[in-house]
């Protein structure tokens, strides 16, 4: 039951990854990227590492979204002549995309049977329990991750800022 | 006392940032300043000493998480000093408001600070992205096409060698289960040479996303047009500081101390180091714009140092620190000459400049002292450096490298001369008859890194047995 559960999350991953990439639409394509990030958070979840499954969802579902869709708010959209001319050419970019995957898949089919790479964290999932001892994971973050929290806060300070420095003044004028 | 190099910097930025800031916008720049201060006379004076027994009494976990030794010290005065010219450029030549900028600079700070003082590769990665993050944000700072331009070139590559870090870093955590790079280098040592395909994957997206940072040949791409279309102040800051803390000192240190064992690294490197060299020097010689002339000589420079830290014995090491402190002086004297040149003719193509050498004699004069230490002109201060590089390679039997970098110095004799015959000598160029010499805040940092090459090759003797004596060793760390 849970090897069908971390397919399904793999799969809705990798699944709105690609939509997000190929979709015209930029809007969609952030919404897509956050669902992507959303099944990530899940996948860490049952991974055992809570707290990174929250900063996950809260940063990258939730800030990097709001980012995103706060640049493209300020695109000027295609006229309908630009979106029409667009939309021939735009396929034509994804002719090489089934060889590539065929390419991927063939690649990883080689290496895993080779075991030239270690592949045996994926057995190791079998065994995983979601560890919901918060306490213990807390303090094991706070004693011996603290400067990576500190870190942490400045990156979003500096994204918060980054967002007031190159929007603020647009919206002024 | 460590934490002290990222709290202040952290403190001031919410000052600054308090409600009722409107008030604070005034203060600002003198309240960076003190910072860069602070900063610079922490790594030079014993006095940080008294500092360790008041920050016993706050118990930040992250100060063992820490740790500084000379090659920090040196780093973090480097990191001070540039951040001190970058904040008197933007203050004295940036029309707009410069208090956004301010902040960004105490961010960044924060970000290389952190990057320098760390052993621990995770939080390498995150400070890496705090500095990255600044820089992206500087870059775009002025809004314009060519601004965004260089901002998104940077930005993607960027991104591209943080995913190749952050690959290399789950990979090394798979296989060794520490993030420690002690741990990580004595684990290295134990496997004698027999390395799996994970630990050789780790080790290769690793130099090629540093080597991305660093805007080694030949993943350099972005790094002329990140420099030109960036603000002046923020080219002096980027080219001065950022670049070389971001990506030569991670790769330095991370030769140094975690990957000293694995040989095809330094073979890489020196390989690296001796085309970033040659295709920095030839590129720069076609160039028409002065500051992208400058990106390219910065090229070509960082591959010295990273021809050095592929050479990889104490005398070549200790040529790249000294390199690594040179070129951030030289090159910033030079960014903040052509913010002088710009600021004060709005031109920046050296085809429609000409003769400004008597109309502005302390540009003039400082940008030919940055010339010839870039070159390696005794006795000057990059003299030296580049002296001991070539001395290292050739001592370690790398009789090519030692050659192609004694060489390449004619190459950067060319473009420099080209530079300063268009730029400072010859015939004032029609229209620049009544230009005048730059403002205090573009002239004084000027003088200040000139004599810092001069003063520097000068006592260059007495410094290395300084640095040699126990006494102050003992003293300092």
């Amino acid at each position: 039951m849970k090897d069908i559960l971390i397919m399904i999350i793999l799969s809705g991953l990798v699944l709105f990854a690609v939509i997000s990439v190929m979709i015209r639409s930029l809007v969609k394509a952030a919404i897509a990227l956050a669902i992507a990030s959303a099944f990530l958070a899940v996948m860490i979840f049952i991974l055992g590492a809570w707290i990174a499954a929250v900063i996950e969802l809260s940063v990258c579902a939730g800030m990097i979204t709001v980012v995103f869709i706060s640049s493209i708010s300020l695109t000027i959209p295609l006229s309908k002549e630009e979106v029409a001319v667009e939309a021939k050419q735009r396929m034509s970019r994804f002719i090489y995309l089934p060889f590539i995957l065929v390419l991927t898949l063939a690649a990883a089919i080689i290496l895993w049977n080779s075991r030239l790479i270690n592949f045996d964290f994926i057995s190791a999932l079998k065994g995983t329990q979601v560890n919901l001892d918060f306490s213990a994971q807390g303090s094991a973050i706070w004693d011996k991750r603290s400067i990576d929290i500190l870190g942490q806060v400045i990156v979003l300070l500096s994204g918060a800022f980054g967002v007031v420095v190159l929007f603020k003044e647009r919206n002024q004028k | 006392m460590q934490a002290l190099f990222i709290i202040i910097p952290l403190l001031a930025v919410l000052i600054l940032n308090l409600p009722f800031r409107k008030s604070y916008r005034r203060i600002a720049f003198y309240l960076a300043i003190v910072v860069t201060f602070f900063q610079i006379a922490m790594t030079l004076t014993s006095g940080f000493m008294l500092w360790i027994n008041i920050t016993d009494l706050f118990k930040f976990n992250f100060i063992t998480q820490l740790s500084i030794d000379l090659f920090t010290l040196v780093v973090l005065f480097t990191i001070g000093l540039i951040a001190f010219v970058s904040l008197m450029v933007c203050r004295f030549s940036y029309k707009k408001d410069p208090f956004n900028f301010i902040n960004l600079i105490l961010i960044a700070m924060m970000g290389m600070n952190g990057i320098v003082m760390t052993r621990d590769i995770f939080t390498l990665y995150v400070f890496l992205e705090i500095t990255a993050a600044a820089s992206f944000i500087l870059i775009a700072m002025d809004k314009g096409i060519e601004a965004f331009e260089g901002a998104l070139k940077y930005l993607i590559l960027s991104a591209v060698a943080t995913i190749f870090i952050l690959t290399a870093i789950a990979l090394t955590y798979f296989s060794i289960q520490s993030l420690n790079f002690g741990d990580i280098g004595s684990y290295l040592k134990g496997l004698n040479g027999r390395y799996p395909p994970n630990i050789t994957a780790a080790v290769i997206l690793f130099l090629t996303g540093l080597s991305i940072k660093a805007g080694v040949v030949p993943f350099h791409g972005w790094l002329p047009d990140a420099y030109m279309s960036a603000p002046a102040p923020v080219s002096v800051f980027l080219a001065g500081i950022v670049t070389k803390v971001a990506g030569v000192y991670t790769l330095m240190r991370l030769t140094g101390e975690v990957f000293n064992n694995i040989p095809f690294i330094s073979s890489v490197l020196m390989a690296f180091g001796a085309l970033s060299i040659v295709i920095g020097a030839l590129a720069a010689i076609g160039q028409s714009d002065f500051k992208r002339i400058l990106a390219y000589s910065s090229i070509s420079q960082i591959g010295y140092i990273i021809l050095a830290a592929g050479i990889g014995t104490p005398l070549a090491f200790a040529g790249a620190l000294i390199h690594f402190f040179n070129h951030a002086s030289f090159k910033s004297l030079l960014f903040v000459n052509s913010a002088a040149v710009e600021l004060q003719t709005g031109i920046r193509d050296i085809n429609k400049l000409g003769g400004l050498a008597g109309r502005m004699p302390v540009t003039g004069g400082t940008s030919i002292v940055g010339f010839f230490s870039t070159m390696g002109m005794p006795p000057l201060a990059g003299f030296w450096s580049k002296l001991i590089i070539i001395v290292a390679a050739w001592a370690s039997g790398y009789y090519i490298y030692s050659i192609i970098a004694l060489l390449a110095s004619v190459l950067t004799l060319a473009y420099f001369l080209i530079l300063q015959r268009k730029v400072f000598f010859g015939k004032i160029a029609e229209g620049l008859e009544n230009i005048k010499e730059a403002n205090f805040g573009l002239s004084f940092p000027a003088i200040l890194l000139a004599a810092i090459s001069v003063l520097l090759g000068l006592v260059f003797p007495f410094i290395i047995y300084y640095f040699q004596a126990n006494w102050l060793l003992k003293l300092v760390l």
